[in-house]
C-alpha cells in the first residue's frame, strides 16, 4: 500500500479536516501540559468509574459528535441547494451521508441517551453506584474508542460509503472497493460491545439496586424507559454483532454470506440488519418518552396521567419492535402475504404511541405550566412527533409505500420522528439535569432563544422535504437538474439547515455563558422535582446518598416535601463502600482501538498483537484484587455539611 | 463487604448475587447470538453453489466423539461446583481441571475436522453453506478456546487463593459459561450433523 492510498488525497476540504485535528491535538496536548492537567485528567476522569462522570463523558462524546454529524448534514444541504452543485462529488456525497447517518445514530442518539442514563438512573432509584461500576468505564471506553475509529476513516483510507445501513452488494469489496466499509464493519462492532455491556449492567441495576420500598410499579417513568430499553438492547445488539462479523468476513476473507453467486443471498444482510436496526429506533425514542414523562410531570406539576398504561405500552412498543423489521424494504420482492404482515405489525405500534401521546395530553390539562426551556422541547415535541408519526402510518401501508419508497419523503419522515423524538427530548434532558449535576442551571433566556431557533428551523428544514418527495426526489441523490424543479424547496431547506446551526451554537454559547455567570444552586432542586435525584444535593457528592432513602410511593421525593416527612430514618451514617479507580478500561479501549485500526487494513500480525494485548487486559483484571474502599462517617459528614449548609 | 454465610459462598455477598445475575442476562445476549447464527445457517443449507452438501462431508466419528467428549466436561464442571459447595478444594481443582483437558480434547478434535474439510476442498470460501457452518462452529470453537483461558486463570486463582468468596463466584460463573457452551453444541450435534447426514 503507497502513502497515497493511506491517507485520503485529492480534496481540499479532506486536506482542511486533516490540518485541523492536528492542530486541535496539538493544542489539546499543549494545554494539558502547560496548565499541568495530565495527573487531573488521568485520575479525575480517564480512570474514573463513578457513573456520573461516566454520564458527562458520554455527553461531551455526544455533543462533539452532533457537530462532526452535523456538518455533514450542512454539507449535504449546501450540495443539494442549488441544481447541477459542484461543491461535493458523488463518491464524496456518499460518504458524507454514510457518516452522516452512522454518527448521529450511534455515536450521537445513543450515547448522549446513554450518558443521560448513566447520570440519572443510580439517582432515581436511590443507588450509589450502578451494578458493575468497572463495566460501566469498559463500556464507554469501547463506545468511545469505536466512534474514534470511525471518524479517522475521513482521512486515513477513506470513509465507508453505501450508506448507514451498506446493503449488500452494494458494500461489498466489489462495488465498494475502499477500507471504508471496513471501518463501518470494525468500529460499529468495539462499540456496539459496549453498547451491549451498558444493557447488561443497567437491566441489573434497575432490578436490582433501588431503594427499599420502591417497587417496580412506583418506579420513576424514566427509570421505566431504561429498564425496557435494556432489554431491547440485550436482544437485538448481538444480532448486529453477528451481522457485523459476517459483514467483515465477507470483505476480508473471502466468504460468500452476502454474495451474489456461490450460494449467498445478498436479501440476507437487509434481514439481519433491520432485526437489529428497528429495535435500535426504539432504543433511541422510549428513553427520550421517558425523559418527556419526567419533564412534563414536573413542569405540570401533576403526577403523570395513566402511569400504568404508560408502562404497558412501553412493554408492547419493545415487543412489537422485533416484528416490523421487513418494512423497512417492502419494494425488495417479498410476496404480498408477508408485506401485508408488517403493514399491520407496524401500524400497530401507533396504538400505544398514540396511548402515550394521550396521557401527556391528560398530564398537562389543568397542570400548572412552568415554560421553563426543558418544557418548551417537550410541549414542541408533541405535536411535531405527532407528524412523524402520522406519515409513518403512510409509509407503513406496503401498497402506498411503492410510491415513496426511498424519496425525500422517507428523509422527512425518519428526521421529523428521530429530530423532535430523540433530539429534542436528549437537549431538554440535558436542561433538566444539567443543574443535579454542575450546581448550576442553564441561563434560561439564551435556552430559549436556542430552543426557538431550533424549533422553527427544524420545520424549515425538513417539511419541504415531504413535498420534494411527493415531487419525486429520491433521497441520496447529489445532484439534479434545473428541469425537475427541486431547486427552491431545496434552497429553503438549506436556509433552515443555517437556522439549525445557529440553535445548536447558541446551545453551547450558553454553557460558556452560564459556567461564568450562572447563579449557583444551593438547594440541589432548582424546578421542584418529584423523583430521588432531586432530593441529593447539587452536585451530588460521589456516594450519591448520605442516607439510602426509603420509599413509599410514587413520586416519593414530592410527597416527602409536600407532608414533610423525612426520606431517610433517622439513624446515624454508616461507613460507605465505592469502588476504586482503574486505568484498565481505558487501555483496553486504547487496545481495541490499535486492534480494529489494524484489521481495517488487513495487516494481521500487528492486529494479533494488539489483539493479545486486549486478552492481557482482561487477564489483568481476573487476577487483580481490589476490594475498593470506604468512605468514613466523618468524611460523609463534613461532605454533607458543606453542600448542605445550614440545612443539615 | 458483609458475607452472609447461610447462602453459598459464590452467593454469600451483594456483589457476587449482583454478577450471578449479569452473567446469566449475558448469556441470554450469547442465546440472541447463536440463534442469529443457527438462522443464518438455516438460511444458507441448501445454497451449497458449486461446493459439496453437508452429508458429502460429515462424519459421524469425530462428532461423536465431541459430543460424548463435551458432555461429560460438562458432568465433570458440574461435580467441580459441587466440591466446591462442600469446601472439598483438592476435589474442586481436580473435576476443574479434568473439565479443561476434556475441552482441550474437543478442541482438538474440531480443529481436526475443520482440516479434513479443507483438505476434502470444504473451504471458508467455497459456498455460503460452508461459510454459515464454519462460522457457526468456529464461534462455538472460539468460545471453547476462550473458556479454557479463563478456567486456566480462575483455576490456578483458586490454587493460590483458596476457595474465598470471590474465586468460588468466578468459578461458578465459569460453570454456567461451561454448561452453556454443552446447550449450544447439543443443537449444533442434532441440528446442523443428524440433520445433514439425514
Amino acid at each position: 500500500m503507497k502513502w497515497d492510498e493511506f491517507f485520503v488525497t485529492g480534496e481540499p476540504m479532506i486536506y482542511a479536516a486533516m490540518v485541523s485535528i492536528v492542530l486541535v491535538s496539538v493544542a489539546i496536548v499543549a494545554g494539558l501540559t502547560y496548565f499541568k492537567k495530565w495527573g487531573y485528567l488521568w485520575r479525575n476522569w480517564l480512570t474514573t468509574v463513578d457513573h456520573k462522570k461516566i454520564g458527562v463523558m458520554y455527553i461531551i462524546a455526544a455533543l462533539l459528535m452532533l457537530f462532526r454529524g452535523g456538518v455533514d448534514a450542512l454539507l449535504m444541504r449546501a450540495q443539494t441547494a442549488v441544481p447541477e452543485n459542484g461543491l461535493l462529488d458523488g463518491q464524496h456525497y456518499n460518504e458524507i451521508f454514510t457518516t452522516h447517518g452512522i454518527i448521529m445514530i450511534l455515536f450521537m442518539a445513543m450515547p448522549f441517551i446513554i450518558g443521560l442514563m448513566n447520570v440519572v438512573i443510580p439517582l432515581q432509584i436511590g443507588a450509589r453506584d450502578v451494578a458493575f461500576p468497572r463495566l460501566n468505564a469498559v463500556s464507554f471506553w469501547l463506545f468511545f474508542f469505536g466512534a474514534m475509529l470511525l471518524n479517522l476513516s475521513f482521512v486515513i483510507g477513506g470513509s465507508p460509503d453505501a450508506g448507514w445501513s451498506a446493503y449488500f452488494p452494494l458494500a461489498s469489496t466489489e462495488f465498494s472497493p475502499t477500507v471504508g466499509n471496513n471501518y463501518y464493519s470494525l468500529s460499529l462492532q468495539i462499540a456496539g460491545i459496549g453498547t451491549l455491556m451498558t444493557g447488561i449492567n443497567f437491566l441489573v441495576t434497575i432490578l436490582k439496586m433501588r431503594a427499599p420500598g420502591m417497587t417496580l410499579m412506583k418506579m420513576p417513568m424514566f427509570t421505566w424507559s431504561i429498564l425496557i430499553t435494556s432489554v431491547i438492547i440485550i436482544f437485538a445488539f448481538p444480532v448486529l454483532t453477528v451481522a457485523l462479523a459476517l459483514m467483515m468476513l465477507d470483505r476480508q476473507f473471502g466468504t460468500q454470506f452476502f454474495a451474489m453467486q456461490n450460494g449467498g443471498m445478498d436479501m440476507l444482510w437487509a434481514n439481519l440488519f433491520w432485526v437489529w436496526g428497528h429495535p435500535e429506533v426504539y432504543i433511541v425514542i422510549l428513553p427520550a418518552f421517558g425523559i418527556y414523562s419526567e419533564i412534563i410531570a414536573t413542569f405540570a406539576r401533576k403526577n403523570l396521567y395513566g402511569y400504568k398504561s404508560m408502562v404497558i405500552s412501553m412493554v408492547a412498543i419493545s415487543m412489537l419492535s422485533f416484528l416490523v423489521w421487513v418494512h423497512h424494504f417492502y419494494t425488495m420482492g417479498h410476496g404480498v402475504m408477508v408485506n401485508s404482515v408488517f403493514s399491520i405489525t407496524t401500524m400497530a405500534i401507533a396504538i400505544p404511541t398514540g396511548v402515550k401521546i394521550f396521557n401527556w395530553l391528560f398530564t398537562l390539562r389543568k397542570g400548572k405550566i412552568t415554560f421553563s426551556t426543558p418544557m418548551l422541547y417537550a410541549l414542541a415535541f408533541i405535536p411535531i412527533f405527532t407528524i412523524g408519526g402520522v406519515t409513518g402510518v403512510m409509509l407503513a401501508m406496503a401498497s402506498a409505500d411503492y410510491q415513496y419508497h426511498n424519496t425525500m419523503f422517507l428523509v422527512a419522515h425518519f428526521h421529523y420522528v428521530l429530530i423532535p423524538g430523540t433530539v429534542f427530548a436528549v437537549i431538554a434532558g440535558y436542561h433538566y439535569w444539567f443543574p443535579k449535576v454542575f450546581g448550576f442551571r442553564l441561563n434560561e433566556k439564551l435556552g430559549k432563544w436556542a430552543f426557538w431557533f431550533i424549533a422553527i428551523s427544524f420545520n424549515v428544514t425538513f417539511f419541504p422535504l415531504f413535498i420534494l418527495g411527493l415531487n419525486g426526489m429520491t433521497r441520496r441523490m447529489y445532484t439534479y437538474s434545473e428541469s425537475t424543479g427541486f431547486g427552491p424547496l431545496n434552497m429553503l431547506s438549506m436556509v433552515g439547515a443555517v437556522g439549525l446551526t445557529i440553535g445548536f451554537l447558541l446551545l453551547v454559547y450558553n454553557i460558556y455563558w452560564s459556567t461564568r455567570y450562572a447563579k449557583r444552586d444551593t438547594t440541589g432542586d432548582p424546578w421542584d422535582g418529584r423523583s430521588l435525584e432531586w432530593s441529593t444535593p447539587s452536585p451530588v457528592p460521589e456516594y450519591n446518598f448520605a442516607k439510602t432513602p426509603v420509599v413509599t410511593k410514587l413520586d416519593a421525593f414530592w410527597f416527602s416535601k409536600k407532608e414533610n416527612t423525612p426520606l431517610t430514618d433517622d439513624g446515624d451514617y454508616e461507613p460507605i463502600h465505592m469502588p476504586n479507580n482503574n486505568g484498565q478500561p481505558f487501555i483496553m479501549g486504547v487496545a481495541f482501538f490499535f486492534f480494529g485500526f489494524f484489521m481495517v487494513f488487513s495487516w494481521w500480525i500487528p492486529a494479533i498483537i494488539a489483539g493479545l494485548v486486549v486478552l492481557g487486559t482482561m487477564a489483568y483484571r481476573t487476577f487483580e484484587q481490589d476490594h475498593g474502599h470506604h468512605i468514613s462517617v466523618e468524611e460523609i459528614e463534613r461532605t454533607e455539611k458543606a453542600l448542605r449548609g445550614e440545612q443539615s | 463487604m458483609k458475607i452472609d454465610h447461610a447462602k453459598p459462598l459464590e452467593y454469600s455477598t451483594e456483589e457476587n448475587r449482583l454478577k450471578i445475575l449479569g452473567f446469566w442476562v449475558f448469556l441470554g445476549a450469547e442465546i440472541v447470538l447463536f440463534s442469529t447464527l443457527f438462522a443464518v445457517y438455516f438460511t444458507l443449507v441448501n445454497r451449497t453453489g458449486n461446493g459439496p452438501a453437508g452429508s458429502h462431508i460429515f462424519e459421524l466419528t469425530p462428532v461423536m466423539v465431541e459430543t460424548i467428549v463435551l458432555l461429560s466436561s460438562s458432568f465433570t464442571i458440574g461435580l467441580g461446583i459441587h466440591a466446591m459447595r462442600i469446601g472439598a478444594k483438592k476435589a474442586m481443582m481436580t473435576f476443574f481441571g479434568i473439565t479443561l483437558v476434556l475441552g482441550a480434547v474437543f478442541l482438538g478434535v474440531e480443529i481436526t475436522e475443520f482440516v479434513t474439510y479443507v483438505h476434502e476442498g470444504a473451504t471458508i470460501q467455497t459456498s455460503a453453506f460452508l461459510s454459515s457452518l464454519f462460522t457457526l462452529l468456529g464461534t462455538h470453537g472460539a468460545h471453547v478456546t476462550f473458556g479454557l483461558l479463563w478456567g486456566s486463570a480462575i483455576l490456578f486463582q483458586v490454587k493460590k487463593r483458596g476457595l474465598t468468596p470471590e474465586t468460588a463466584n468466578k468459578s461458578f460463573i465459569f460453570s454456567l459459561y461451561w454448561h452453556f457452551l454443552d446447550v449450544v453444541w447439543i443443537f449444533i450435534f442434532s441440528f446442523v450433523y443428524l440433520k445433514g447426514m439425514m
